[in-house]
């Protein structure tokens, strides 16, 4: 991983590539050195949050500066990136900020999860297993996840540098006394490689299992927070939990009507006044890669002759959760 | 008055009459829990507290009375080290660390004490609760701060405290802002004791409350502090409370300690001007 990241932070930058008037990847260089350093200080802590200097985005903070800050100082001319908000690539968050680095970087994009050696993602982790050249940048809105039980800094780091988590318990606490199971479904806190207590970014939980061992290396920028953290390739990753309501992620009784997938994130479309409702993926990429493949609603075992993709998340979930995956299991 | 006492720092819930035998002078297996030695502690010259030193022996609750201003909260406060001293030294005989010198000793020891073997009572009860989340998390949050998982003994727990300060138990999902005043006293000092401490802070536990509210939860401290075998460390300026509750008194004011000894003796026969005149503002009847 190190030598994956010093071959990004070596790359000279050039003029040429990016728009006329723009330093390449829009920030200046010094920031990008400014950047560095706090990212290969979070990649050593895993899970710390290391504050650095925001920069000015063209964009209002709460967009995901902190992600595109993060994308700026680590893509290269040679990179691929694919930009993801709610799991789709199709999004105005998504095409804008794909189309701002398509200018300003002059680097390939792509909506192929696959291609793809830099991904930004807002609050969703592709469902397709990612591998260890590829780079996940994670948008954050609030990366300190104690804040809900404390809102002094000064106390929530003492509380990291001290391993005083138990205060977040109380959160799940609520959940179970409330409504008789975990109900937090997204930003739910994590604990990255037994050390540090996490906020993973407000993805659904259902993703939560994919970050536990990832091959891929995770980044975390918050803009208006001014923070950067991270999750190195192969750390291990386990939600708070329990020992009597042990971590589960979502299912659902329906399945994708476009692709048939059971086993992927689904969102609720309403699609009329008179409540009717579909199931889509909700991560638009591999739904199409499914379709391509002759899965269908109709037909979600695939067409005959095809054997389905395995599922490789699938297998990672398993690790973190087993019963939950054998349900969950096609 | 009855004190109950922990032989060798181990907490009882039966005992001995801790006073009597001080009184005696039979003492000879247990060390002080806390000794305090000419702590100092100025805001400005004047304002503040010096040169307190006391021992606190195990099952020992002692009273600190004074006037307004005399310096009582701000010793309070330094005790734990919440507060750092401009100069003196506080031992604390921890069962988890030994002997411990509160000012030097690393503040994650500090810590966690602060959650395991101390509790502090608030004056405010909002002060010491978390308001934004159920009585029940409130009680729980200290079982769950020292390693407790299991959400169904968490619960339990919960419960038996919710009882033993005389909540009811259905109750327990309630947020403390929608508790009456006392109920949220009694819900901090329960949330104080799960945790089963040795000693305890109590700044004006009773302050803000009306008289037969004070008067029930004076008992509930009573009896609580002798089942337990608690030490306390009670900041008052309502005599009736120390006569009460403790069983020595320390008189305070400007910042000193003008008058120390049995609570008996000091509000009975008391030696100090200021003394004096504190015992006879009270009303008589």
């Amino acid at each position: 991983m190190s030598s994956q990241l010093s071959s990004q932070l070596n790359k000279p930058a050039t003029q040429t590539a990016g728009a006329e008037g723009y330093n390449f990847a829009y920030l200046d260089e010094q920031s990008k050195r400014m950047l560095r350093r706090a990212m290969l200080k979070a990649v050593a802590i895993p899970g710390y949050q290391v504050p650095f200097g925001g920069r000015e985005m063209p964009l209002p903070h709460g967009w995901g500066t902190g992600g595109m800050q993060l994308t700026a100082t680590v893509i290269g001319e040679a990179d691929t990136l694919k930009v993801i908000d709610q799991g789709a690539d199709d999004t105005t968050n998504a095409v804008s900020i794909r189309r701002f680095f398509a200018k300003t970087a002059g680097v390939e994009t792509t909506e192929h999860t696959a291609d793809a050696s830099l991904i930004q993602t807002r609050h969703r982790i592709p469902e397709r297993q990612l591998r260890n050249d590829q780079i996940l940048i994670y948008q954050v809105p609030i990366p300190e996840p104690l804040r809900f039980i404390e809102p002094r800094e000064t106390e929530t780091r003492k509380m990291h540098a001290l391993r005083e988590y138990g205060a977040m318990q109380v959160k799940l606490y609520e959940d179970v006394a409330r409504f008789g199971h975990i109900a937090t479904s997204y930003d739910y806190p994590v604990m990255v490689n037994d050390r540090y207590m996490m906020d993973p970014s407000p993805i659904p939980k259902f993703d939560n299992p994919k970050m536990n061992q990832m091959p891929a290396l995770q980044l975390f920028g918050a803009g208006f927070e001014k923070r950067i953290y991270a999750v190195p390739p192969y750390t291990k990753v386990m939600s708070l939990d329990f020992d009597d309501y042990p971590f589960e992620v979502q299912s659902w009784e329906e399945s994708c009507s476009i692709c048939g997938s059971d086993h992927s994130f689904l969102d609720e479309v309403i699609m009329d006044d008179a409540g009717n409702k579909m199931f889509v993926c909700s991560d638009t990429d591999y739904c199409r890669e499914r379709v391509e493949q002759g899965f269908t609603a109709e037909n979600p075992e695939g067409q005959q002759g095809l054997t389905p993709e395995p599922n490789q998340s699938q297998q990672e979930r398993k690790t973190q959760d087993d019963t939950k995956a054998e349900e969950m299991a096609p | 008055m009855n004190a109950i006492q922990n032989v060798n720092g181990q907490p009882l819930t039966g005992g001995k009459d801790a006073s009597a035998e001080r009184q005696a002078g039979k003492r000879q297996d247990d060390a002080p829990l806390l000794s305090v030695r000419d702590i100092c502690k100025f805001y400005a010259p004047g304002k503040g507290c010096g040169d307190v030193s006391f021992d606190l022996y195990p099952g020992e609750v002692l009273g600190i009375v004074g006037e307004s201003g005399s310096g009582k909260s701000t010793l309070l406060s330094t005790l734990p080290a919440r507060l750092q001293p401009d100069s003196g030294q506080v031992i604390y005989n921890s069962a988890q660390f030994g002997e411990l010198d509160l000012y030097a000793c690393d503040e994650a020891e500090r810590r966690v004490l602060m959650r395991s073997e101390w509790g502090i009572v608030h004056q405010h009860a909002r002060d010491g609760l978390r308001m934004n989340v159920s009585a029940g998390a409130n009680i729980g949050e200290r079982l769950m701060a020292v390693g407790e998982r299991h959400y169904g003994s968490i619960r339990e727990k919960a419960e038996e405290w919710l009882t033993a300060v005389e909540i009811d138990t259905g109750r327990i999902d309630d947020r403390p802002s929608q508790f009456s005043g006392g109920m949220q006293q009694r819900l901090q000092i329960a949330r104080n004791l799960v945790t089963h401490p040795k000693l305890i802070f109590m700044d004006e536990p009773t302050g803000g409350l009306d008289v037969s509210v004070q008067a029930r939860l004076l008992d509930l401290l009573r009896n609580l502090v002798s089942q337990l075998g608690l030490s306390v460390i009670i900041v008052t300026h309502d005599l009736a409370v120390a006569r009460l509750l403790a069983h020595r008194l320390m008189v305070m004011r400007r910042g000193e300690v003008v008058e120390t000894g049995l609570t008996d003796q000091v509000l009975d026969d008391p030696q100090h001007p200021y003394t004096q005149l504190l015992v006879s503002s009270i009303l008589q009847n």
